[in-house]
């Protein structure tokens, strides 16, 4: 854990190893310290949390079949309001908390067939399979490992001043933002590592074509459900239906990506060169865990719409756990920072992408241009505070 | 007339499939099963599942549930054991049990009688902490434990403890077709007799003769002395129930006898003979690799680890576990038999009576 590449100089004082302060022992002991509180929480895994993963999945279905309900008479434009509102909230509820969790295997200890990630397929256009082995297999091994974790920057974005900048980045913060808006076809071309597969001629072979037209059945009956047997179902209501339901799948991806984003591209979250994870122990590995992922702050509501990866820092240590368990366990994890003088990044949805956002503007520049722009931002950004607190100061002479 | 509406059958049917296969379109990627297991659990279509009705106690450790089944339920023959998936603690498990009940109740109901053992953690959950309402997963009924027909002329059944239960099953439904029936029961104490009162009122009705022995105070029943209890016992068609201790020695009886085809046994806990190395166990499809030891079935190795594991009777008899075995050895806990498989090797093996005896990889 030497080469670390910190982006972040004004939250530490060490700019180039946030764990420079630790000793090998330390390290070991977090893993110890880490270890032992996963055994405690396997170990009290029971009833209460078996109902609440079943409540969640009874709660998002009824939410799906109400709110699609309510849209065959979205010729109305109240019933078309509650309807896509009702629909969003319950495709971002079945992705997140539901699809996400499941298929990492949180629920598995319950031996239930119908909540298995062997068995789970999710309201995505990526077959669930794919998205484990991209998603559990790659980028959990390797978070924020330049060149190993495909999440970071999908492949498509620079997210860190190491990554070489060419004139491609520029455009960036355009291709961010399409990304957000089909985020679940960026999920499943990257799952199906479409760019390498179309650079490198993968995608001549008969594994690769299976692969894709699995996905193209799953973008197909997506699709079929979505924008055509609903808007059928709904007679005159067919236009207002098919509409709702894009809306709700627009809205579904730009909520998924922007939390999905604040999980790892936030200031003060570190990213690793390759060479820093050979012969990673245990320790290391949960210390690479810690440092290369945020969290958001928020009430209850907002960490079960984000399925609990407002607590990414607990779901990355700790990926299988149930997700349930993250809010309980994070005050302890917060500790743990805190003693170990480490960085724990947490902050408000709002802050923590615009935080990212910032980053995928400024990265899309050449490094020194992009200094500059930064130097002059904050600037901008300390402008109004200052003259509030100014502000403030004279009232209370006054 | 069955001419006339098979047409009209098979029309109605592929309407049907037609419908269900729109309804997939209507809630993919789940299934409109799914959707309808929420209002109607129970339901013919769905799998099958039971509500639990009832909880009678019977003595201090055991109880009796009225189980109501789904509509799927195919009924049992008396004597038949089914399975049950209860959630313990938020965990499915999966166990047998013999069925107690008439088989042609009017309300469809079944019940089974459960004996709460040391540590067991699903005969202590039903024993102790289950309420009516509780929706359990069901099988349909298994087993050739059972009264052939015609029925025999002279009958005996051998049994111990919770053994009893088939054998009730049995009694309730074909006493009266029966004319010369022994039970011997053994059981620690008089109060520990699970259905003391019914076997002592069929007893004075004349229907059965009664042997009950108190295992406390007479000490266990040894079958050298059956001479002396059923005179005729090697003439009798015999069902044995019960501890392995009993029930092995009473196979060696009645094959010295000569007359081993009039035993019929029924036994709720594998014989495990053989024990070894383990080792290091891949579940392929799941993608976990767990370590092993050479005493514990693969079945509970997976369980334990998470995975989807089939399962049934979960002693070596029904094969409702078997799974493919790709690469590695495993050993039959029931002989020490040592199975092996190479890639492209299509061996299949029962995870409830297996261990690992080396490094071994099971496609599940
Ligand atoms: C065909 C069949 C029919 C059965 N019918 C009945 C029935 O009608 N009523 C009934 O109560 N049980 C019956 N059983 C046994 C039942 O399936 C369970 O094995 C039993 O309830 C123990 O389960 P558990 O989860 O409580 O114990 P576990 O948690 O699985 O085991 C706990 C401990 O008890 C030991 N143990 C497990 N089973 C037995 C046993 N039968 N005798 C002694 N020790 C044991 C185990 O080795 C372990 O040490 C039947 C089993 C079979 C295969
Ligand atoms: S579970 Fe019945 S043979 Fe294995």
């Amino acid at each position: 854990m030497t080469a670390v590449l910190s982006e972040c100089p004004d939250v530490r004082p060490d700019p180039d190893d946030p764990t420079a302060h630790l000793t090998t022992e330390d390290i070991e002991n977090i893993g110890k310290e880490l270890d032992a509180l996963r055994e405690e929480v396997i170990a009290s895994r029971g009833e209460r949390d078996a109902a609440y993963i079943r409540r969640v999945i009874d709660v998002q279905r009824k939410l799906e079949l109400g709110s699609r309900g309510v849209l065959l008479f979205s010729l109305f434009p109240p019933a078309w309001v509650l309807g896509t509102a009702g629909l969003s909230v319950a495709k971002i509820l079945e992705n997140m908390e539901i699809g996400h969790n499941v298929m990492h295997g949180q629920w598995d200890w319950m031996r239930d067939p119908k909540i298995h990630s062997t068995s789970w397929e999710w309201d995505n256009v990526s077959p669930s399979d794919q998205w484990k082995r991209a998603h559990n297999e790659m980028h959990h091994n390797y978070t924020n490992v330049i060149g190993k974790d495909g999440d970071l920057g999908y492949g498509l974005m620079r997210v860190s001043p190491d990554q070489p900048w060419s004139p491609f980045f520029l455009g960036q913060p355009l291709w961010n933002f399409i990304n957000a808006c089909f985020f679940e076809f960026g999920i499943a071309a990257y799952d199906l590592e479409l760019r390498d597969s179309l650079t490198d001629g993968r995608y001549k072979t008969p594994e690769f074509r299976e692969r894709a037209n699995r996905v193209l059945r799953k973008i197909r009956r997506q699709a079929t459900k979505d924008y055509v047997v609903h808007p059928l179902l709904s007679g005159p209501s067919a236009l207002q239906t098919l509409s709702a339901n894009f809306v709700a799948n627009l809205v579904r991806n730009l909520w998924t990506h922007s939390v999905i984003m604040c999980g790892h591209f936030p200031y003060g979250v570190d990213t690793f060169e390759k060479s820093s994870i050979e012969g990673e122990t245990r320790g290391q590995w949960y210390l690479r865990q810690m440092l290369g992922s945020a969290n958001i702050s928020g009430s209850p509501l907002m960490h079960l719409m984000t399925g609990n990866l407002s607590h990414q820092i607990e779901h990355h240590l700790f990926p299988d756990l149930p997700s349930n368990r993250y809010a309980e366990i994070a005050p302890r994890v917060r500790d743990l920072f805190e003693r170990y003088q480490l960085n724990y990044v947490t902050g408000p949805l709002p802050k923590q992408v615009a935080s990212a956002w910032r980053k995928i503007v400024l990265l899309s520049l050449p490094n020194d241009a992009a200094e500059r722009v930064d130097r002059a931002l904050t600037l901008f950004q300390r402008g109004p505070s200052q003259w509030v607190a100014r502000l403030a100061g004279r009232i209370r002479t006054a | 007339m069955a001419v006339v509406a098979t047409p009209w059958r098979g029309a109605f049917a592929s309407l049907r499939a037609r419908a269900a296969r729109i309804a997939e379109f209507v809630t993919t990627p789940v299934l409109p099963s799914d959707y309808l297991d929420m209002i109607s659990p129970l339901r013919a279509s769905a799998d099958l599942r039971g509500r639990i009705e009832e909880v009678h106690p019977e003595t201090r450790d055991a109880v009796t549930l009225v189980i109501q089944p789904g509509g799927g339920w195919r009924g049992h023959v008396p004597g038949q054991y089914v399975r049950i998936g209860v959630d313990v603690d938020g965990v499915r498990q999966w166990r047998a049990y013999s069925l107690t009940s008439r088989a042609d109740r009017a309300d469809g109901r079944i019940s089974i009688t459960v004996k709460a053992m040391p540590d067991g953690v699903v005969s202590n959950y039903l024993v102790r902490r289950v309420r009516p309402g509780t929706l359990i997963q069901l099988d349909q009924a298994k087993g050739d434990f059972t009264l052939p027909a015609p029925r025999p002329a002279k009958a005996l059944f051998v049994t111990a403890g919770s053994g009893i239960t088939p054998v009730m099953g049995m009694l309730r439904n074909a006493v009266s077709e029966l004319d010369d029936v022994v039970v011997v029961h053994s059981a620690p104490q008089p109060r520990d007799v699970i259905f003391a009162d019914e076997l002592r009122r069929l007893a004075e009705q004349g229907q059965i003769r009664l042997v009950e022995r108190h295992t406390d105070v007479e000490g266990m029943l040894n079958l050298a002395a059956l001479d002396g209890i059923v005179a005729d016992w090697a003439e009798r068609e015999t069902w044995a129930c019960g501890p392995t201790g009993l029930l092995d020695a009473a196979e060696k009886q009645w094959s010295d006898a000569g007359v081993p085809d009039r035993l019929h046994i029924e036994r709720f806990r594998p014989t495990v003979v053989v024990t070894g190395e383990g080792g290091d166990v891949t579940f392929s499809n799941t993608g976990t690799t767990v370590a092993a030891d050479g005493a514990t079935p693969l079945l509970d190795t997976g369980e334990r680890a998470g995975v989807l594991m089939p399962s049934g009777c979960r002693m070596g008899i029904c094969f409702g576990c078997v799974a493919p075995l790709r690469t590695g050895a495993v050993r039959d806990l029931r002989n020490g038999q040592i199975t092996t498989a190479e890639p492209g090797d299509d061996v299949r093996i029962q995870t409830c009576v297996s261990a690992a005896a080396g490094t071994c990889d099971i496609e599940l």
